[in-house]
């Protein structure tokens, strides 16, 4: 029988990455829940209140789109939307051409990875060097990252150690503080050469048109520093009504994504460099980028642009701690990616319509998520429209029979009743595909079919 | 969520679930047992089957409303309808609602939504039971069903656990993870769903408790069924079992 790729995925994962992963999602989990749990009375409270935030966000998401726009043209800035994609690339490298633009460093962008940015500056021949320590080691392999805040949960110092001496960055050396003063040294260049920094941004104020960007190095700051330009990349929902929406998103984000407070580096961006604030880039552009988003918000599963990618929910799942993030096939992995990953294919959604499959639908990503987002509500809804498209899903029992059998109360009572013939063969044996997969590792108990019926049958007798 | 305003009459419609009509009779028993023993007329509609999740989790919805469709005329009415199983029950009061959204009859599974208890959430919360008599002298590890996650259900059924003379819980480490059960993730997905139910063994047995007990049969099936394959079989209880076994030891 064909198996599903998740599944294909994870049986053949070695198995030193899945521990990796698994202790690393794990120990994420109780970080999140600790310090949740220490600085909230009712952190649940807080998590439904940031989702009323999103949702109102959303909601009314042209308003204050407009809004931002308003804001950040005041503030200075040259704001551009982009409907695809291949727009939002096209839009950053006529920037950096019409600017002579030769040299770029990037901070840690989902965005950017979602419209495969690096790729198209590559071809443009303008080199783009990731400054986030794991993007880093992630460009330099060829990789991609296998979750959205520690990109290279999948490896372990001594591969980052060969990617460094393979790359020159010297002998090999697997020790964490050698391997980041390396990277350190090496980036400092790259920063002072570079013609502009990209960036994505966390949250946009409409309100004030701020940019906030959350980082662990301090490599965005750098990344700002000397470039005469700044691209910032948003996700067209990254759009809050105003800065006191920020008291309740950035207390969740930090400790959602990692156990902490508040990240190491918050950055408020109010346009470019002014007479009154000579310091920064001279030249803000900020793109606004669609790929599908507004597709989605029509949709029936628009909740899922709540998210603020915290990777909680990535943390916690069961089926990502098994699988690791590349099983997903996708630049967003876990149950955000398994819900935005096959909205985000667009035309494409049947490729990656067995995403909504992996997921035993446990809802602790629900439980953890920090916008309160109903995972597996719409998990469920996926499936749903990936059964009315037809997309193939190998291993999923056919449920007509089942329906037949389970709206006829005297079939039902029958099948109870005669199925008792299964206490007498061995099971291991039969031609039933979809008993066999459950056999392999686990028993069936004894078929009892029936006997409550008549036990309650015999009391009403007496 | 759930509606606020559930009925807590004490004649009660039973939803034995298919699971316990096909394989644990006994659980079924010791359901109507408890509720009896808190002044409840305990009604079993015949014509009752499944809740229809199978299809439901599939991405059938047509093949699952045909089964809702089916419980909510044989669940008619105004009595409350307890399910000893916080999944069946999810599905009556959370999954019928959504995949009927755009139903005309949503109305009529919604009202059979606002009638369904899971088994504890209906003691404690419905009945406002307290206190559960009798003794049952062993150490339990308790696993609170994924389905549960969100309601009362999970700290009712502690909280009355917890009451029984003798009995004591033992805490266990990633008490939020699955059983890796998920229906027919099970079979579409049998790597990642079996380790998944062995680490959640793992933990379970962390403190070698006499019973693993929970609120679902599902997922003690998936878990007692790994077991028997692998090298340390375990003993399961559904809640009941264990408020029905108190009971008796009550002398
Ligand atoms: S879906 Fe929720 S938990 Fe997952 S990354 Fe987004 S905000 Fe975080």
């Amino acid at each position: 029988m064909a198996e599903q790729k998740v599944e294909l995925f994870a049986r053949r994962l070695d198995h030193g990455v899945q521990k990796a992963v698994h202790n690393n999602s794990a120990a994420g989990t109780e970080k999140r829940y600790n310090v949740l749990g220490t600085d909230y009375s009712a952190p649940d409270d807080l998590r439904r209140l940031a989702g009323q935030i999103r949702q109102h966000s959303i909601e009314y998401l042209d308003t204050y789109l407009e809004q931002a726009e308003q804001s950040l043209k005041r503030q200075g800035a040259h704001v551009h939307f982009a409907v695809t994609a291949d727009d939002a690339c096209r839009a950053v490298s006529d920037i950096l051409q019409k600017a002579g633009a030769k040299k770029v460093v990037k901070s840690k962008s989902m965005i950017s990875e979602e419209i495969h940015l690096n790729d198209h500056l590559g071809t443009m021949g303008i080199e783009s060097v990731e400054t986030d320590l794991g993007e880093y080691i992630i460009q330099i392999d060829g990789d991609h990252p296998s979750h959205i805040v520690k990109p290279i949960i999948h490896k372990n110092r001594r591969d980052i150690a060969k990617s460094f001496e393979r790359e020159g960055l010297g002998d090999y050396n697997d020790d964490p503080e050698t391997i980041t003063r390396r990277a350190r040294v090496f980036m400092r260049d790259k920063y002072l050469q570079a013609d502009a920094g990209i960036t994505g941004a966390n949250f946009v104020s409409a309100e004030s048109g701020r940019l906030v960007l959350v980082t662990n190095e301090g490599n965005s700051r750098f990344c700002l520093a000397a470039p005469k330009i700044h691209i910032a990349l948003v996700g067209i929902e990254k759009v809050i009504p105003s800065d006191a929406d920020l008291a309740v998103l950035l207390n969740l984000l930090g400790r959602s994504a990692t156990g902490q407070q508040l990240t190491v580096y918050t950055e408020f961006i109010n346009g470019p460099a002014r007479t009154d604030r000579p310091s920064g880039p001279q030249e803000m552009h900020v793109i606004f980028v669609d790929n599908q988003r507004s597709e989605i918000l029509a949709s029936d599963c628009r909740e899922i642009l709540r998210c603020i990618r915290c990777g909680a929910c990535l943390n916690v799942c069961p089926v990502y701690r098994q699988a690791s993030g590349h099983a997903y096939r996708s630049v967003y992995p876990g149950p955000l990616g398994a819900v935005l990953s096959p909205l985000l294919a667009g035309k494409k959604f049947k490729e990656l319509a067995d995403l909504p499959k992996a997921s035993s639908l446990c809802g602790a990503c629900n439980e953890v998520c920090p916008v309160d987002i109903p995972i597996p509500d719409l998990l469920l809804k996926l499936r749903n429209r990936g059964h009315q498209e037809h997309a193939p899903s190998p291993g999923t029992p056919p449920m007509g029979a089942f329906a037949k059998l389970a709206s006829s109360p005297m079939l039902w009572r029958f099948a109870m009743k005669s199925n008792k013939v299964m206490n007498l063969v061995p099971l291991e044996k039969l031609p039933l595909p979809y008993l066999q997969p459950w056999l392999k590792t686990r028993t069936l108990p004894t078929w009892r079919g029936g006997e409550f019926r008549s036990w309650m049958k015999s009391r009403h007798k007496k | 969520m759930q509606s606020t305003t559930r009925p807590t009459d004490r004649t009660v419609q039973l939803m034995a679930t298919c699971l316990c009509d096909a394989f644990f009779d006994d659980v079924a028993r010791a359901t109507v047992e408890v509720l009896e023993h808190v002044g409840c007329e305990v009604e079993f509609p015949e014509n009752q089957t499944c809740c229809g999740q199978p299809a439901f989790n599939c991405g059938d919805w047509p093949a699952s409303r045909e089964v809702m469709r089916h419980t909510a005329r044989v669940f008619d009415g105004s009595k409350p309808v307890i399910v000893p199983s916080g999944s069946c029950a999810a599905m009556l009061f959370h999954g019928a609602p959504l995949e009927f959204e755009k139903e005309k009859d949503l109305p009529t599974v919604q009202k059979l939504a606002n009638r369904t208890w899971e088994l504890a959430d209906f003691l404690v919360n419905g009945l406002g039971v307290e206190k559960w008599p009798g003794r049952f002298p062993a150490r339990i590890a308790f696993h609170r069903a994924c389905h549960t996650r969100g309601t009362g259900s999970g700290e009712a059924a502690l909280k009355l656990l917890e009451s029984i003379e003798g009995l004591e819980v033992v805490p266990f480490g990633e008490a939020e993870q699955c059983c890796g059960f998920g229906g027919t993730f099970s079979v579409s997905f049998p790597h990642v769903s079996s380790s998944m139910g062995c680490l959640k063994l793992e933990h379970l047995t962390e403190m070698n408790p006499d019973f693993i007990v929970s609120g679902d049969m599902s997922c003690l099936m998936h878990l007692s069924g790994l077991a028997e394959r692998g090298e340390k079989p375990v003993k399961t209880l559904h809640f009941a079992q264990i408020l029905q076994t108190a009971l008796h030891r009550h002398g």
